[in-house]
This record gives structure tokens, C-alpha cells and sequence, in this order.
């Protein structure tokens, strides 16, 4: 399914956020790249720019005007006449530039503030739970596939009000569009053409217009903007994007959040003694192991910092770079659990700032407490079977445990 | 010392109103806005220094009053 590419051999000139090499351990290719050539460029993908300094990638996510969200995945594809035209995009608000973006988010963002966040804290706490009671008693575990995945997901499909049993639709899905970055251009177009996810969504909005329900699909089709319902392709746009965009993202922050944990045994040993830590700590695991890049395409031709940026490139926006620039971070690449001044944008920066954060602090903060609380001391039974995935969102897809 | 949050810059990260929810807090959109005017007590300057040392978007101001 995928066309291998050639391994890069100069990271400044040919890089490839798909490459083993970054995919596996991307630190020290943005370490390198900070000193010697903050702003790289390949000519993968039709030809792509990458900012690794913390600075830089802020710059880049302030500046709606020279570069555009109207695709934010790279691949071998720009968006073409399938796709809604900026600024709008397939997927509101994350594909939206200004102005629409403002409306489209303004939309969502009472059923991701904090109050109503909290509301599901309990949920997830019972959830979580029960992912552990499944697994009680062995003594080999995978955090990754027996924990870690299922929280996000069933979290998301409670509140759209689907059946809990469909998650594996949205699994597949979710594994099409973010990592299988290679697809051919046929390939990828043969898959979108199926709509598959589409059609199952038609289906529960159906139901939901039907029958309306106190969730988020409900009030989605319920919501307006300039006194107008959203039309169907953009509530439906919606639901996948939080589905893509809230899945995979808060899966990778836990798994890596439990990898370093069962990795480290003098914080591991602190948590366990030190409950009152855990919302620091969790901030700067956020950081350590953001898991987040986005992309953008330069909306016209224009100079970055002597770059000669061309209309239709991409950029890869790193935030997990910017997080490990030690200009901003003293011992950026320590992970300090106590660390207290930590400003960082795991969540992005700017007017695209995560809507789902809020959530997704939540579900790591009760499912590393969870966990803590019930297997307070476990160490990798496997270290090198960890596998991370490729693409723009990165965490550990398996991660044997053993519990101590 | 009082606090100021820039709305312009604010993005509702609720870094602030996760560390100071004494001083801080946020609209049902998740904007923040600091309380009592921005009056911080003495017990309560570090916190405030910790929420602008926290903002992802540099939105946080400290005014120190005589
Ligand atoms: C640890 C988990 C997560 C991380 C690291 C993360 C990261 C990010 C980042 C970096 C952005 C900025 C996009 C940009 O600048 O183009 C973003 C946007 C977004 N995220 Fe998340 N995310 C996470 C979880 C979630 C969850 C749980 C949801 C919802 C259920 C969600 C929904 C969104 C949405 C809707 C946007 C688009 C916001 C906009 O364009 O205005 N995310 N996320
Ligand atoms: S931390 Fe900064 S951006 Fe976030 S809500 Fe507070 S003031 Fe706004």
C-alpha cells in the first residue's frame, strides 16, 4: 500500500517527516536543523518548507494572510475541485482561513470550554476504569492498544451520540487519512471516493433530525450562523474533523505520557507519591511529547526570513519543535516534571488554537491518574517493539508493559 | 499588582484559570478574564506570575500598583 521513499540523506535540503528516522526519534534532526538551517527545505510533496524555531513556527501560526489551512495533512495531494474552496475547506474550522474561520469555530467552542469539560470528567474516570478492570491481573499489558486508544474514542463518540459499538468505522478512517501519508494519488482517490464515513454519518444525522438528542450532533444541526442552519456538508465536515482531529492526537499524548512513565522510574516514583503534581506534570509531558504537527500552504509568493516561499508550497508547522527550542525552554529536552513556567504550544498558537484542549488535558490528566492509581510501578517489557507512527501525528502504537 | 488579560491575544488556552482560578476566568466560549478587576493579593502574586509565565500567547500582564 505504501511506495517506499528514498531515505533522506540531508535533512536540510531533502527532509521527509515520513522518513524512519524521524519517525522513530525527530529530535535530533530539529536540534541539528536549529543551528544550522532553522527554515529547511525538500522537494517531497511537490515541495515543502520547515521551521524548527520556536519563534518561527509562532510566526507562522499568527500569519493567516501569507499562509493558508486549507489543507493542513501533507501529501502527494494539494486540494483540488473535490474540495471546498478556501475559505471555507473540507473540514471547519481547521481547514478555514479568515474571515469564515472566526464563525466556524465561535460555533464549537461552548461544547469544548472548560465547564462543559468538566462534565465529562466522570465519564472518563468510569471509563478508564473499566479499561483497567479488563485487563486485571495480567501481568503483560499493551498501554497503547488495551488502554490508551479506546479513551479518546469512546470519550468522542458519547459526545456525538453514536452507538459505542461503531468506533472501529472511525478507526479505520482515521488510519487512512493521517498516516498513509505514501498513498498514490489513485490510491488515496480510489479510498476517498468510497465515502464510507460519510455515508454512516448521513445515517446518524438522519436519526438525529429525526429525533433529536441532548449532544453534539443535535447541536450541530441545531447551531446557525448569520441566523442560517449549517448546510449538511459542513456539519458533516465538522463531525469528521473532531473525530480526526480529536482521536489519534489524545491516543499519542497518552501513550507517550505512559512510555516515558514506565521508562522512568524516578518520576514514576514522584507521581505515585505526589498526586498534587500531576497537572503540572501533565503539561510538560504535553510538551516534551507534543504530538501535533500541522501543515500550511503559502497563500501567495512572499520572503520568510530569506526563504522564497512559492504560492502551493507546503509547510509542515512543527509545534513539538518549538516546544524543545531551548531558547524558550532551558533544558528543553529534559523532560522536568515540575517544571512551572512552561509556555508551551503543544495545542498550537493563534486563532487555531486545539478547541479540543480542554478535553484532551482532561482525559490525559484522569487516565494517568487512573492508571497510577491502579499500577503505580511497571517498566517496557520490550523496548524496541515500541512503534511510533509516521505522519503528523506522532505516539507509541504499541507499547508492551509489564506490571510490576 | 494587578493582572490584565489582552483579548486580543487570548486564545483560551485556560492555562490561567487552571493555575489561578482565584484570579481568573473564563466565558462560555473558554475566553479568560481576570476577576475583581484584576486585584491580586499578597498571597496570591506568585500564582499570578505563574499564569503569565504560563500563557501560550503572551495575553497576561502584570501591573504592579504602588
Ligand atoms: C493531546 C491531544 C491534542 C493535541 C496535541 C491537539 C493539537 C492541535 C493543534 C496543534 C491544533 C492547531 C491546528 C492548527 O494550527 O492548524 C489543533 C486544532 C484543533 N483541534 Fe486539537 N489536539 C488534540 C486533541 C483534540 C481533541 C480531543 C479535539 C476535539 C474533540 C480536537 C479538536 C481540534 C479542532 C476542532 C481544531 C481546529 C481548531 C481551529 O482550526 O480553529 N483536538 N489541535
Ligand atoms: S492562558 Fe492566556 S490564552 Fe489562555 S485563557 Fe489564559 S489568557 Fe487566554
Amino acid at each position: 500500500m505504501t511506495a517506499r521513499r528514498p531515505p533522506v540523506t540531508d535533512w536540510a535540503t531533502d527532509f521527509d517527516h515520513t522518513d524512519p528516522q524521524w519517525v522513530a526519534d525527530p529530535y535530533p534532526i530539529w536540534e541539528a536543523l536549529r543551528t544550522t538551517c532553522p527554515v529547511a527545505h525538500s522537494d517531497r510533496y511537490g515541495g515543502t518548507w520547515l521551521p524548527v524555531r520556536h519563534d518561527d513556527v509562532a510566526a507562522v501560526a499568527y500569519d493567516t494572510e501569507h499562509f493558508t489551512s486549507r489543507s493542513v495533512v501533507v501529501s502527494e495531494v494539494r486540494p483540488g475541485s473535490n474540495d471546498l474552496p478556501a475559505p471555507i475547506g473540507v473540514a471547519p474550522p481547521i481547514t478555514s482561513d479568515p474571515p469564515f474561520h472566526a464563525m466556524a469555530r465561535r460555533l464549537l467552542l461552548p461544547a469544548f470550554a472548560p465547564k462543559a469539560v468538566e462534565a465529562l470528567e466522570p465519564f472518563t474516570r468510569e471509563l478508564c476504569r473499566e479499561l483497567l478492570d479488563a485487563i486485571e491481573g495480567r501481568d503483560q499489558v499493551d498501554a497503547a492498544v488495551d488502554y490508551a486508544r479506546h479513551i479518546p474514542l469512546r470519550v468522542i463518540v458519547k459526545m456525538l451520540g453514536f452507538p459505542q459499538e461503531d468506533a472501529d468505522v472511525f478507526r479505520r478512517f482515521i488510519r487512512m487519512v493521517l498516516e498513509d501519508v505514501d498513498m498514490s494519488p489513485e490510491d488515496r482517490q480510489a479510498v476517498e471516493d468510497e465515502r464510507e464515513l460519510e455515508h454512516y454519518i448521513d445515517a446518524r444525522i438522519a436519526e438525529h433530525q429525526a429525533e433529536p438528542q441532548d449532544d453534539l450532533t443535535s447541536f450541530l444541526l441545531d447551531a446557525e450562523i448569520d441566523g442560517q442552519k449549517l448546510e449538511p456538508d459542513h456539519v458533516r465536515g465538522t463531525m469528521v474533523l473532531l473525530m480526526i482531529a480529536g482521536i489519534d492526537t489524545t491516543w499519542s499524548a497518552i501513550g507517550a505520557s505512559l512510555w516515558h512513565l514506565a521508562r522512568t522510574p524516578q518520576d514514576r516514583k514522584r507521581l505515585a507519591a505526589e498526586p498534587a503534581l500531576m497537572p503540572t506534570a501533565v503539561e510538560e509531558l504535553l510538551r516534551a511529547y507534543a504530538p501535533v504537527t500541522m501543515a500550511r500552504l503559502v497563500a501567495k509568493d512572499f520572503d520568510f526570513h530569506g526563504c522564497p516561499m512559492k504560492e502551493g508550497d507546503w509547510l509542515l508547522l512543527p509545534f513539538p519543535a518549538a516546544n524543545r527550542d531551548p531558547e524558550v525552554f532551558p533544558d528543553a529536552d529534559q523532560v522536568l516534571l515540575d517544571r512551572v513556567e512552561n509556555r508551551h504550544g503543544a495545542f498550537g498558537l493563534g486563532i487555531h488554537r486545539c478547541i479540543g484542549s480542554n478535553l484532551a488535558r482532561m482525559e490525559l490528566r484522569v487516565a494517568l491518574e487512573e492508571w497510577m492509581l491502579r499500577y503505580p510501578d511497571f517498566e517496557l517489557s520490550d523496548p524496541a517493539a515500541v512503534a511510533w507512527s509516521a505522519g503528523q501525528v506522532r505516539g507509541p502504537r504499541t507499547i508492551p508493559t509489564r506490571i510490576l | 499588582m494587578r493582572v490584565q488579560v489582552d483579548g486580543e491575544k487570548c486564545q483560551g488556552h485556560n492555562r490561567c484559570y487552571a493555575i489561578a482560578p482565584e484570579l481568573f476566568d473564563v466565558d462560555e466560549l473558554g475566553f479568560a478574564f481576570a476577576l475583581h478587576d484584576g486585584a491580586v493579593p499578597a498571597e496570591l502574586e506568585e500564582k499570578a506570575r505563574m499564569a503569565v509565565a504560563n500563557c501560550p500567547e503572551f495575553a497576561i500582564s502584570i501591573v504592579e500598583t504602588p
